[in-house]
């Protein structure tokens, strides 16, 4: 039966004509009658004209279609969902981040699975929740399309198995001595890891040295850092220590500094700080007293301070040089007796003599047991110049047989950069963990790229007695992996590095729970003794020490160059951060390079100006830089930073600047940062884009400040208020009003700024431009002033010039050695704003919560609000920065995009922005407490800016909730500190500024 | 006949007769063009080109073009917008105000002044648009109904009154020049030999036959618009100059903005149409209907409104002083000794002092000191928008912020561009729309021409200062 039923394409087949049996074989019957018009000679292949032409038609039609067509994006939802992944909700996840002078537990927020955002880690007793610059924009550096994807063997790309086979042959059979070259670790598991590594050799050593040594420092201390607290210290004496900014470790010293830096009507008192230092540093920028003085001189000062406070507690004078600077010497050393026990002095020489008297005069002062927590010394810096210097010259004798690298970048960042080139040529077996391939790295046999540290398991003892732990918070993007798992199977090992960690804190923490505990908030308390130095150099002793500052040698003549570290490019690390090239240096205010810091007049001198090329020379190198005309520079020096010139770095970082590594003068066993140069003009210019290029306040009141003996009289007389004159009498401007208020009735955010908190490191800037999505517009943008930045921090020098005596054009001139002020400043939300009403298509307008709000896809581009603006704090997308070849930075690729938050609008061209607040994390914060059905908690919504800053300078809340912090400092500072820049243009800002109080001597 | 005054200057020269007004004014429009207006036209077309250029980038790639920056968010853009709109107001002035006092002089430049107005508004609204970061959503400034909810415009913001005030002004004026030119247009049609040109009048001059009707509603509406166009001379100027004075910024931030605003316009506006007067003249041949008499009027009014500029320059810096605000006084200090000193400077030299040479005859009656002059005005007037706005930006109340402008060559390229947009369609205009008011020219022909009519034009034909003033 079913073989019977048949079916008909059509009533064609059915009627079976002729015609439908001529075409049954044929596929398509109808095809296009090719030669019908050439007379039905099919033979014929010539198409006719009119198909020609159709098809032509038809294919000119489709190609243009085709090519018309936007390149498919897929979004694709979760196959399985992870269990902790809900898309739109963020995770946070503890860790630590740990790279040169930064150490910072931190909390990162991932999501769906992305890391996007770093904070600090308030459960940290070190740093207790601060931030800095670069552990907020390390997070790029996950998304750095400059890594490398995976192991690389003699330039060639290779697989794991592959490459580890072919270490551990070569190793087995290496002959002479195996060496691990890195910066100072503190993660007491890799230790264990690195130890056990070094055990299968009979000669293995594990060098350490750091970029940016404090050899002389840990050699003075029995090779630890002491631990500081500058939290206890009333008076502090820094030599050239630029501790808020880049000594060791800033973080913590920022956060402890501040205490005693907050003044109430209630506790009217301050530390005092002085700083003797040759460039102006963020440091010298926030010290009451700042005496420019040469690196030579370094020594005597030092020395005198010594005589005088070993006159004043009964020690032993020794012989010093003379100083030149014996007053502001002698008035230091008086406050230092004064506040016995709670007195520091810190100087970031590399000069033993210098930190041996150092640590005499700390010691004399009281200060172990009060301001140095003797039991508590940090292990952040374990770098030894000595021992690093041996290994050049051992590798160039041919006695090393394989060199590690680990962290390590010395081709780079080391001053005999060329003996370490030509010593790697003896080496016979070179392995590099770097994650690119670096300046070091390029002469290495195989390159073993590490994880990012989101990527990765780690253990820290940053401290003796603190713990931290850093988590994977996303599995790694490339073809990575961990260096310590990397040294684990080249030791034959089957266990991995996450196993040894747990093994590690299993005798301190517990396993189970407390490791879990541990691992949840990424620290501990416990000791592992890892970190405690074995065998540390015997420290110079005092009479040893005199005799090297008497012998005096380095204050030679000529120009002396000091070399420091900038805060946000630091000794390298992160060149290729867009976001840490374009974030303002704290004083100079530049991006995307280094320069020569010069005094105005120096450079009158050599008949040099700003952005002139000059030759600098020491060594036998030469580098050339631009000048930057810096006020505060001692005479006779000029500063150049390093972290710059690097070739190997990629694409946002090399050739940036020049690297002046090569000039830091190698004296003996220490490497010192300093050195006596020459210095010609080089003929041509290079522009220093720089954020602000104004650099006094022109007598003006937007930024206030006053003395604290003034603010200790009369709290009410250190803020000066304008009043406009009316027949009534003088008026607040608020009174003076055509406007009407808004009413607030559920919430009214507010901001306070604390200017005395305020250590101007830019932190809070970097914060938000990762939070809010701002685009990196690079050098020649900074240049033509269209930086994007919504927050900045604007840096006055005071100027010796007023009104009266010279006009306005002598007020230009920051003195020579100028006072300096930050003030970050950003959308004031003000209440009665001008931008609001000059928007034609009010694309601008006022929240029913007080906040001035910016509708992007309202906005049309007049840029008649950011003319309006009083404040400047208005930024228009002149070009297209995402998906702009010649905007080659994160947004232009597909893998630095993921670091975009996707709770804020990446913006188009053409339209204004400005800070908001940060209202998503508002309304996310709302939404919450809504869920929980409660009001928000003070505390619990706060701002990008006010997260990040170290020193807590930054309050934000509800000005409504009478409890809430805000709305007590408010309380408190009415008609003290408290005031709004411009108050006389009655635009009533939602962010009040409080004075400044110097404690000047 | 009418009383001519024996002293008084006649306002067509030449002798000439109904006839040999036609025969000049007509003459360009229906002779082959001459070498140098194809050689102006030509020098015109590159400078649209290099417009049309200068616009693609802008467009294409972003404002970014312009060297604008995060202070200066105006400069040439601004600058040029208020220049032209400025310029374009001699021509509502000429046409309108004086129409209602009935100035007779105006007959024989209105024409070419309202054209002027009408090319200057186009060249100038060419800025508020391309300046906008997303220009291809001008249309959002209109209130218009929409879809995108109840969003309508922001009528606090004197960017919205400037829309409705230019849009306003150019229709009011295209309106008025265009109906001023119909009967002029029928002539041409009447005297009109090809097809095409004939049908093209035809349509012009919308059927105009010279009835007494239609001469009567003709009279009726220029009245009407003369009456409307009139407060337009004052309102337009005061808001452009409002888009500053309603804003909080130093050196903006000034009442004396509106009226100030409305003299330098008609200021540069006057030079402007000297400077085309001037050119138009010699290159037509119309000598004897824009004569010296005409030149010297419009001298008195740059005269006048220049000094008028001059004493607001002056009291503005006495009000800085007065006024006790720190910034403001800045703002002016800055102007005249910053960094910009050289604009400041350009713009007292040429719009404070090179008028006041007016005060002597022989050069108010010379011609190329006159187009000399009105080249320095019209370079002061514009100086004098970039002072305004840039010196005010760029310094203004927050130091940190305080920045140096610098145009780039798209910036410059869309500023010269414009002007051969300008000269493209006055070029256009000269040649094929009349550009003397024949109708009114020859209202007065009999009133204020130089001779007597002897019907023997021959006998007139060199006589420009004829010696006897007949009373006919």
């Amino acid at each position: 039966m079913q073989e019977t039923i048949k079916y008909w394409r059509g009533v064609e087949e059915l009627n079976n004509t002729p015609e439908f049996q001529k075409h049954a074989h044929n596929e398509f019957p109808e095809f296009l009658p090719v030669s019908e018009a050439n007379g039905g000679d099919s033979s014929s292949p010539v198409a006719p004209r009119r198909d020609f032409l159709k098809l032509l038609g038809f294919g000119v039609a489709a190609a243009t279609l085709a090519s018309c067509e936007s390149p498919v994006r897929k979004a694709i939802p979760y196959l399985h969902k992870p269990e902790e992944v809900e898309p739109g909700i963020p995770n946070w996840y503890a860790s630590t981040y740990f790279m040169g002078d930064i150490y910072n537990p931190v909390l990162v927020k991932t999501r769906e699975g992305r890391p996007i955002k770093i904070e600090g880690n308030n459960l940290s007793p070190i740093t207790q929740g601060a931030t800095h610059a670069r552990s907020q924009a390390s997070l790029l550096n996950l998304y750095d399309n400059n890594r490398l994807k995976g192991p690389v063997a003699k330039k060639q790309p290779t697989s794991w198995e592959k490459i580890d086979q072919e270490i551990r042959t070569r190793l087995t059979g290496v002959q002479g001595r195996v060496v691990l070259v890195s910066n100072t670790i503190i993660s007491p598991s890799t230790k264990t890891v690195i130890r056990e590594f070094g055990a299968q050799f009979p000669a293995f050593e594990h060098v350490t040295y750091d970029a940016n040594s404090a050899s002389a420092l840990l050699r003075a201390n029995g090779g630890v850092v002491p631990g500081y607290d500058f939290s206890k210290a009333r008076t502090i004496v820094s030599i050239g220590a630029d501790f808020l900014g880049t000594w060791i470790s800033p973080v913590e010293y920022s956060k402890q500094y501040i205490v005693n830096r907050k003044v109430t009507a209630d506790r009217p008192v301050m530390s005092r700080h002085f700083q003797f230092e040759s460039f102006l540093s963020m440091t010298g920028a926030n010290a009451d007293v700042r005496i420019p003085i040469k690196p030579s001189e370094y020594s005597a000062v030092v020395a005198a301070i010594y005589n005088r406070v070993a006159a004043g507690t009964g020690g032993t004078p020794i012989q010093a040089p003379n100083t030149a600077y014996a007053k502001q010497v002698e008035r230091a050393a008086t406050e230092l007796l004064a506040s016995r026990g709670a007195a520091l002095v810190v100087s970031d020489s590399n000069d033993p003599a210098v930190q041996t008297l150092v640590t005499a005069i700390n010691t004399a002062l009281g200060a172990n047991g009060t301001t140095i927590n003797t039991a508590v010394p940090s292990f952040v810096r374990q770098g030894d110049d000595a021992r690093m210097l041996r290994l050049i010259n051992d590798m160039n004798n041919g006695a090393v047989g394989a060199v590690i690298f680990y962290g390590a970048n010395p081709v780079y960042d080391h001053p005999l950069s060329q003996q370490v080139v030509n010593g790697l040529k003896k080496v016979g077996v070179k392995i590099s963990f770097a994650d690119r391939e670096d300046e070091t790295a390029a002469h290495v046999d195989y390159i073993c790229p590490d994880n990012h540290y989101l990527e990765s398991w780690n253990d820290f003892e940053p401290k003796r007695g603190f713990l931290g732990l850093a988590q994977p918070t996303i599995t790694p993007i490339f073809n990575t992996r961990q260096a310590q798992d990397s040294l684990l199977k080249w030791t034959g090992s089957t266990t991995d590095f996450y196993t040894v960690i747990q093994r590690t804190w299993s005798g301190i923490v517990g396993g189970g729970a407390a490791w879990d505990r541990a691992v949840h908030d990424g620290l501990a308390t416990g000791t592992t003794g890892a970190n405690e130095p074995t065998a540390p150099a015997a420290p110079l002793t005092l009479a040893a020490a005199a005799v090297s500052i008497n012998r005096g040698g380095r204050a030679g003549k000529g120009t002396e160059l000091v070399i420091y570290e900038k805060v946000a490019i630091g000794a390298g690390q992160h060149t290729n951060n867009p976001w840490l090239q374009e974030m303002s240096d704290p004083t100079t205010k530049a991006t995307w390079d280094n320069y020569v810091t010069i005094s105005s007049a120096m450079a009158n001198q050599l008949g040099v100006e700003q952005n002139d090329m000059l030759r600098v020379t020491a060594n036998g190198k030469s580098i050339e830089l631009p000048a930057l005309i810096q006020p505060g520079q001692a005479q006779g020096t000029i500063g150049i930073a390093i972290g710059y010139g690097r070739t190997h770095a990629g694409q946002a970082g090399n050739n940036v600047g020049a690297n002046v590594y090569p000039l830091v003068t190698v004296a003996g066993d220490s490497l010192i940062f300093a050195n006596n140069v020459e210095i010609a003009k080089a003929g041509g210019d290079r522009p220093i884009a720089q954020t602000q290029t104004h650099h006094t306040v022109m007598g003006r009141i937007v930024v206030q400040e006053s003395t604290l003996a003034k603010y200790q009289k009369d709290p009410k007389s250190v803020t000066e208020y304008v009043r406009i004159a009316t027949p009534d009498g003088p008026q607040k401007p608020q009174k003076v009003s055509l406007w009407q208020d808004y009413e607030y009735k559920n919430h009214h955010w507010g901001m306070v700024i604390d200017l005395n908190s305020c250590i101007g490191c830019g932190t809070c800037t970097v914060s938000c431009q990762i939070e809010n999505n701002v685009a990196v517009v690079g050098k020649q943008e900074v240049l033509n002033r269209r930086d994007m930045q919504w927050l900045r921090i604007d840096r006055y020098y005071s100027s010796d010039a007023t009104r009266e005596d010279g006009g306005f054009e002598k007020m230009e001139n920051p003195s020579e050695n100028p006072q300096v002020i930050f003030q970050p400043m950003l959308c004031q939300h003000c209440n009665h704003a001008p931008c609001e009403t000059v928007c034609p298509v009010a694309a601008t307008m006022h929240s029913t919560e007080g906040i001035n709000q910016m509708v992007y896809n309202r906005c049309v581009g007049t840029r008649y609000c950011a003319n309006n603006c009083p404040y400047k704090v208005r930024r228009f997308n002149w070009f297209n920065y995402a998906n702009n070849e010649k905007f080659d930075y994160q947004m232009n690729n597909d893998l630095g995009k993921m670091v975009l938050n996707p709770d804020v609008t990446v913006r188009s061209r053409g339209v204004m922005e400005k800070c908001s607040f940060c209202v998503q994390r508002i309304q996310y914060g709302k939404l919450e407490a809504k869920k929980d059905g409660r009001r928000p908690k003070d505390g619990e919504i706060v701002t990008a800016c006010a997260q990040a800053c170290p020193t807590n300078a930054i309050i934000f809340g509800d000005m409504l909730d009478p409890n809430s912090q805000i709305s007590q400092i408010l309380k408190r500072e009415q008609g003290e500190r408290a005031f709004h820049v411009l108050e006389e243009l009655n635009t009533q800002p939602n962010v009040t500024y409080l004075t400044k109080i110097r404690n000047l001597a | 006949m009418q009383h001519v005054s024996p002293i008084r200057e006649p306002l067509v020269t030449g002798g000439k007769t109904y006839a040999d007004i036609t025969e000049d004014v007509c003459r360009q429009v229906e002779a082959k063009p001459n070498v140098r207006w194809m050689m102006a036209l030509g020098v015109s077309l590159v400078f649209l080109g290099i417009f049309i250029y200068s616009v693609y980038r802008t467009l294409w790639f972003g404002i970014g073009e312009w060297g604008l920056n995060k202070t200066v968010g105006w400069a040439w853009d601004i600058t040029n917008f208020v220049w032209w709109v400025g310029i374009g107001h001699a021509g509502t002035l000429i046409s309108a105000i004086l129409l209602l006092f009935r100035q007779k002089w105006r007959t024989s430049i209105n024409r070419a002044a309202e054209a002027m107005t009408i090319f200057a508004v186009i060249c100038a609204a060419m800025f508020p648009v391309l300046h906008m970061g997303r220009p291809w959503l001008a249309y959002w400034v209109l209130p218009l109904p929409n879809t995108f909810g109840s969003l309508w415009v922001n009528f606090n913001s004197p960017l919205l009154w400037d829309v409705f005030a230019i849009s306003t002004y150019f229709s009011v004026s295209l309106v008025f020049w265009y109906i001023g030119l119909i009967p002029d247009f029928a002539t041409i049609r009447d005297r009109a030999t090809g097809p095409i040109a004939r049908r093209a009048y035809a349509l012009l001059s919308m059927n105009w036959t010279g009835s007494a009707k239609h001469w009567s509603r003709y009279e009726t509406v220029s009245l009407i618009l003369a009456g409307l166009a009139t407060p337009l001379v004052l309102s337009v100027h005061t808001i452009v100059s409002m888009d500053f004075a309603t804003s909080v910024i130093p050196g903006w931030h000034t009442t004396i903005f509106p009226p100030y605003f409305v003299a330098g316009a008609i200021f540069s506006g006057f030079a402007m149409v000297l400077t085309l007067m001037i050119i138009t003249r010699k290159t037509f041949k119309l000598e004897d209907y824009i004569t010296l008499e005409h030149v010297e009027s419009m001298n008195k009014v740059i005269t006048l409104t220049g000094s008028i500029v001059g004493v607001a320059y002056i009291t503005e810096f006495f009000i800085a002083w007065y006024s006790g605000v720190e910034y403001e006084q800045y703002a002016f200090i800055n102007r005249a000794t910053g960094p910009y000193w050289w604009a400041y400077w350009s713009m007292m030299t040429c719009n404070v002092i090179t008028p006041q040479l007016f005060w002597f005859r022989s050069i108010r009656r010379s011609l190329t000191a006159t187009f000399i002059i009105s080249i320095f005005v019209n370079i002061g007037m514009w100086f004098e928008r970039f002072v305004i706005i840039v010196t005010s930006l760029h310094r203004d109340f927050l130091p940190s912020s305080w920045v140096m402008f610098s145009p780039t060559s798209i910036d410059v390229g869309v500023y010269v561009g414009t002007m051969g947009l300008f000269f493209t369609l006055f070029l256009l205009f000269a040649k094929f729309f009349p550009v003397v008011n024949m109708a009114e020219v020859k209202s007065i022909l009999k009133s204020s021409s130089g001779v007597s009519h002897t019907h023997h034009p021959e006998a007139s034909m060199h006589g420009t200062a004829p010696k006897n003033h007949k009373h006919d």
